[in-house]
């Protein structure tokens, strides 16, 4: 695939966005600043800077407990999302979410999901709606490894591929399921081996390059939308803290976890010597990125802490829609 | 006005209201080719074809998800899951996804997403094709819950649900199935949040819903030989609930039974009872008493059946225990 240098430097720029607000919200929590669950996203953020890359705004996605790198990648508003992490009125959700149910309709973010599995199928009922309403449009379901042990997932694939939903199913393969590794939960080497029993095209790739995860979503997104079926893309990658801020991950042997975390395999410093190295940018414009993200974020954090709370009384907001008119 | 029975009511409500509006779409267990199990979704995919109308695999979780995510883009789900008991099958998609969206979002997300699904027992179809699971479903906010006792309320009721912009589940009673009665004929709903009194009286509130509401109309018939002149509602919309319909009742008869098929302990009608106590203390003239099934799942023998489902004979016994 060749890429333009505005391509490239976007898939860089939304990896430094992930990768800055994961580990804003980190230092918070560890400072005392957030409360509830947070589930970071640092090490995989190759795999939504890629993925989304190739979506456009009516395409839609589904995300998991460990959301914000998708929401970030497919265009969520930072500031929001950092006062909703904080419980504030000016989040997303008015601080009835926090970190795990963080949605934007109108980016076509249908919502990160508390319950491991559970956005699986509900995006093969985005996928049906795409369809039903006439949109040429895909959903993307993203979801771990852990999920793919779930009914739910294999209810979904089975429905997409019989109702040929365009639906393209991304498994973050982080090797763990909180705290349980691989081969301690399936037989299987290779997830998108299941992609086979249910008819629909399956591939492996290094979910630590952009470009690669890239490059398979964009035939996923044409199969989808030429009606010729859909895809399970297994994006091998490495969670590089615990399954939440809290968990020491005691779990993980730490030759690998060293590793993982090199220069060579953290996809955002494997990224920046590449572009180096393919002369796609010099090493003051990579800075020069870092510096404005950095503003970004912290920018959200001054938003989230200046914002107010939400009022007791919007406790009972929500519960209900009115009826229509 | 038509006569119609039971489920052609429910039939009529999926058709008209897919008629009404084109985001309206059917799926669910066996409703396309086969009609449904007791023929409630009958002749719709003849009418309306494949993409309103769609048979889906036996995956109660999927089916579900699907209402979920096609009701936040915007389209109007109408899912069968054949028999409430399946619901166990999808209790995540139904207690954690369905019910929770709209808040979880801050409004974000609206789904306007039906769940239709048989309750009840008398047709020997034992411990899990019988029950009235009701109480599952009113203790989890962000759903609606509805029960119908005749075929103008079950269609009503319906095509209320399918316009309501929140997810509601809606329990018919197998029993009901043959049941006919006069039905308005075209698009025609029955608004929630509103009791249907179906007898007037002054001495007792009889309150119930679902099979059970047409055994209480027929015991206070018996009762007014006894001289009891008992006034029965039909409470029809579980959540949202018509407590001040039921309070100025029980404010003028002073007595409350409340009678439903489903498990008497921590069954639906323990919470009116509550709320009752807490609102309505000064009205009572004696306590309030529950007429539910015992403790034990549904038996199938109709040896022992019919002595499960509360009947006339019981609902009688509870009112006549309030005057002493």
């Amino acid at each position: 695939m060749k890429l333009t240098k505005d391509a490239y430097l976007s898939l860089y720029e939304t990896m430094l966005r992930i990768r800055f607000f994961e580990e804003t919200a980190r230092e918070l929590m560890l400072g005392g600043k957030l409360g509830g669950f947070l589930h970071l996203y640092s090490g995989e953020e190759a795999i939504a800077a890629g993925v989304c890359s190739e979506l456009t705004k009516e395409d839609c996605i589904c995300s998991t407990h460990r959301g914000h790198g998708h929401i970030i990648a497919k265009g969520g508003d930072i500031h929001k999302m950092m006062a909703e992490l904080y419980g504030k009125a000016t989040g997303y959700s008015q601080g009835k979410s926090g970190s795990m149910h963080i949605a934007d309709i109108g980016m076509g973010i249908i919502g990160a999901n508390g319950i491991v599995g559970a956005s699986i199928p509900i995006t093969n009922g985005v996928a049906f709606a795409l369809r039903y309403l006439k949109k040429d449009a895909v959903a993307v379901a993203f979801f771990g490894d852990g999920a793919s042990n779930r009914g739910t997932f294999h209810e979904a694939l089975n429905l997409a591929s019989v109702w040929n939903l365009p639906t393209i199913f991304i498994c973050e393969n982080n090797h763990f399921g909180m705290s349980t590794p691989q081969g301690r939960a399936m037989k299987l080497k290779r997830i998108s081996d299941r992609a086979s029993a249910y008819g629909i095209a399956g591939v492996t790739v290094d979910g630590n390059d952009p470009v690669a995860v890239k490059e398979a979503t964009h035939e996923a997104v044409k199969r989808a939308k030429s009606g010729k079926g859909q895809s399970l893309i297994e994006c091998v990658t490495w969670r590089h803290h615990g399954h939440y801020i809290g968990d020491p991950a005691a779990y993980k042997d730490p030759a690998e976890q060293k590793l993982w975390l090199s220069e060579e395999r953290d996809p955002i410093p494997r990224f920046e010597a590449r572009l180096l190295k393919e002369k796609v940018a010099n090493a003051e414009e990579l800075d020069g990125l870092k510096n404005k993200v950095r503003d970004v974020i912290s920018a959200s954090v001054a938003f989230a802490e200046s914002s107010p709370d939400p009022s007791p009384e919007s406790m009972y907001d929500f519960v209900y829609m009115p009826d229509e008119a | 006005m038509a006569t119609m029975t039971y489920v052609n009511a429910i039939r009529d409500a999926q058709r008209q209201e897919m008629l009404r509006d084109p985001k309206v779409f059917v799926a669910g267990e066996d409703v396309a080719l086969m009609g449904s199990s007791f023929g409630q979704t009958g002749g719709l995919y003849e009418e309306f074809g494949g993409e309103r109308v769609l048979d889906t695999p036996i995956s109660e979780g999927q089916i579900v998800s699907l209402g979920v995510g096609a009701s936040a883009m915007g389209l109007r789900a109408v899912l069968s899951l054949d028999f409430c008991d399946f619901l166990g099958c999808c209790m995540d998609e139904v207690m954690n996804q369905a019910a929770k969206m709209t808040y979880m979002l801050g409004g974000q997300m609206c789904l306007p997403l039906t769940i239709r699904s048989n309750i009840g027992g008398e047709i020997g179809a034992a411990a899990q094709h019988s029950q009235c699971l009701e109480a599952l479903f009113t203790h989890l906010p962000g759903l609606k819950v509805v029960s119908s006792s005749n075929p103008r309320d079950a269609k009503g009721l319906l095509s209320q649900a399918i316009r309501d912009n929140n997810p509601v589940i809606v329990l018919e009673h197998k029993a009901l199935n043959p049941m006919t009665g006069d039905v308005p004929e075209g698009a025609f709903t029955v608004p929630f949040g509103k009791i249907e009194l179906k007898k007037e009286g002054k001495d007792v509130s009889i309150l119930s819903w679902a099979n059970t509401l047409n055994k209480c109309v027929r015991a206070a018939a018996d009762l007014e030989k006894d001289g009891i002149d008992a006034e029965v509602i039909d409470v029809r919309s579980l959540i949202p609930l018509d407590i001040d319909g039921i309070l100025a009742s029980v404010e003028k008869t002073g007595r409350v039974v409340i009678a439903h098929e489903a498990v008497e302990t921590g069954g639906y009608g323990g919470e009116i009872a509550a709320m009752i106590a807490d609102k309505g203390f000064d009205f009572l003239d004696a306590p309030i008493k529950r007429v539910g099934a015992p403790y034990t799942p549904v038996p199938f023998s109709g040896a022992l059946e019919k002595h499960y489902q509360p009947n006339e004979e019981r609902i009688i016994r509870a009112v006549k225990s309030l005057f002493y």
